[in-house]
């Protein structure tokens, strides 16, 4: 459970994204169609885009806030980021992708953290020595959440992490995310088009539309509506 | 006395050796820079960088020779500590960098602007700053750019003859490379041994290009 407080207007062409909110979260489950915003709010958060006026503030800590000139570098924010399909480096074998991270962990990290405890759970261990480009799309994923658990965020955002893997093997990714969230104990901000997926495994849910907060609150409440309608 | 073909073609490929590891650092750092950063005036920036490549290269000479020259401070300096440009093999090597620069700029900055940048966000938020991106992520995936980058200023270098006849002089057995040579056989109206040197020129210049190209071919990193 982590308090996360953002409020951040950013403006790029003729797109605006003005979202704010504040809850302490789980699993936060960010919902829109593609264009609405969702990536865009992730990449402030994480410190990858400057928003152009606001804040963003993970367990009480700044991590950028322009009204005082806060803006944290992505590299000492401890805020976890897994982009749509992963973005392993291409250059480097799983084990080495896995690793990238360990040197900067906090000292304060939890055991659970452990690199090698954090492979059991997404069950990659015997990945680990192979080439990237020989892994699956579910593997690929799993292998990227790990790399960005293993640098001990405290919080950790997924973008998409499904969008691309076959309605079959999403099946099985799902139990891995709801490991993180029971096991490793590590609050998600979950980015999805897809509504039955936050269902399952948010406990709030922020839903936008063209840059704007549509609706917040329980998934059920937020999403009972689309996934009804998508079921028929 | 008279160099030998081997000796010439040594000392040439030996200097364009070294105008190679000193243009490439400040070639690949300003490739960086116009790649990944956007800042007010980088068009005149990119356009000064690569001026050399469309100046006559006599011209680009005779920059040198004010530049490095004793009329000027910092010939002057570098005189003083016994380091003089002008007239030395320094001055080969200065030539050969300069004009090879451009060329290297020009290839580094598209290898890097090849490299997808959420490879770079990734590892900043896994912790890793600028320095220990650039290192471990934008170096290696942009790694056959910047060979080819590499092989193709050492080619050029090779080739340089406007810029180093001035501010070097091509004096020989101290600053006359294979161009310079072949410039004053066919001077003194030696054609059989020009020819010799150009087939040699041209045997290096032909190697370096092939090398270029195959390690740009494969898309693997290397």
């Amino acid at each position: 459970m982590i308090r996360l407080a953002f409020d951040v207007q950013l403006a790029q062409g003729s797109f605006t994204l003005d979202v704010a909110d504040e809850a302490e979260v789980e699993v936060l489950g960010v919902y829109g169609p593609s264009g609405s915003g969702k990536t865009s709010l992730l990449e402030v958060i994480a410190g990858l885009r400057v928003p152009r006026s606001g804040a963003v503030s993970v367990g009480g800590e700044v991590l950028a806030d322009t009204s005082s000139g806060i803006h944290l570098p992505p590299y000492r924010r401890h805020v976890g980021y897994v982009p749509q399909d992963g973005a392993l480096f291409p250059h480097l074998d799983a084990r080495r992708n896995v690793m990238y991270g360990s040197d900067t962990r906090l000292p304060t990290a939890d055991s659970r953290l452990d690199p090698a405890h954090i492979c059991a759970t997404l069950d990659i261990a015997q990945l680990l020595d192979r080439r990237v480009g020989d892994l699956s799309g579910g593997e690929r994923q799993r292998v990227a959440i790990a790399r960005a658990l293993v640098s001990s965020p405290r919080i950790l955002l997924l973008d998409e992490p499904l969008t691309g893997i076959d309605r079959g093997r999403k099946d099985r990714i799902l139990p891995y995310l709801l490991r993180i969230r029971r096991e490793l104990h590590v609050p998600l901000v979950y980015v999805t088009h897809d509504a039955r997926e936050l269902v399952d495994i948010a406990d709030r849910v922020l839903r936008l539309e063209d840059g704007r907060l549509a609706d917040a609150g329980v998934p059920g409440v937020v999403l009972g509506q689309t996934v009804a309608d998508e079921r028929l | 006395m008279e160099q030998t073909t081997l000796a010439l073609a040594a000392f040439t490929t030996l200097m364009g050796v070294c105008a190679t590891l000193v243009a490439m650092p400040v070639g690949v750092a300003a490739a960086w820079v116009l790649a990944r950063r956007s800042f007010p005036g980088k068009v005149v920036v990119e356009t000064t960088l690569t001026l050399p490549l469309v100046l006559p290269p006599v011209a680009t000479g005779f920059l040198l020779l004010q530049l490095f020259g004793l009329n000027s401070i910092v010939g002057r300096a570098l005189d003083a500590i016994g380091l003089p440009i002008v007239f030395t093999w320094r001055a080969v090597v200065v030539a050969m960098a300069v004009m090879s620069f451009p060329l290297i700029v020009l290839t580094a900055r598209a290898g890097l602007e090849q490299v997808d940048r959420r490879y770079e966000q990734v590892a900043s938020t896994l912790g890793a700053g600028p320095w220990r991106v650039f290192r471990t992520i934008t170096l290696p995936l942009a790694a056959r750019s910047l060979v080819a980058a590499a092989i193709l200023g050492f080619a050029r270098a090779l080739g340089e003859f406007g810029a180093t006849i001035i501010i070097a002089g091509g004096i020989p057995g101290q600053t006359q490379t294979l161009s310079v040579a072949i410039f004053n056989l066919t001077e003194a109206g030696r054609d059989s041994d020009a020819t010799r040197l150009l087939l040699v020129s041209a045997g290096l210049a032909f190697g370096a290009m092939i090398l270029a190209n195959l390690v740009q071919r494969e898309r693997r990193p290397l």
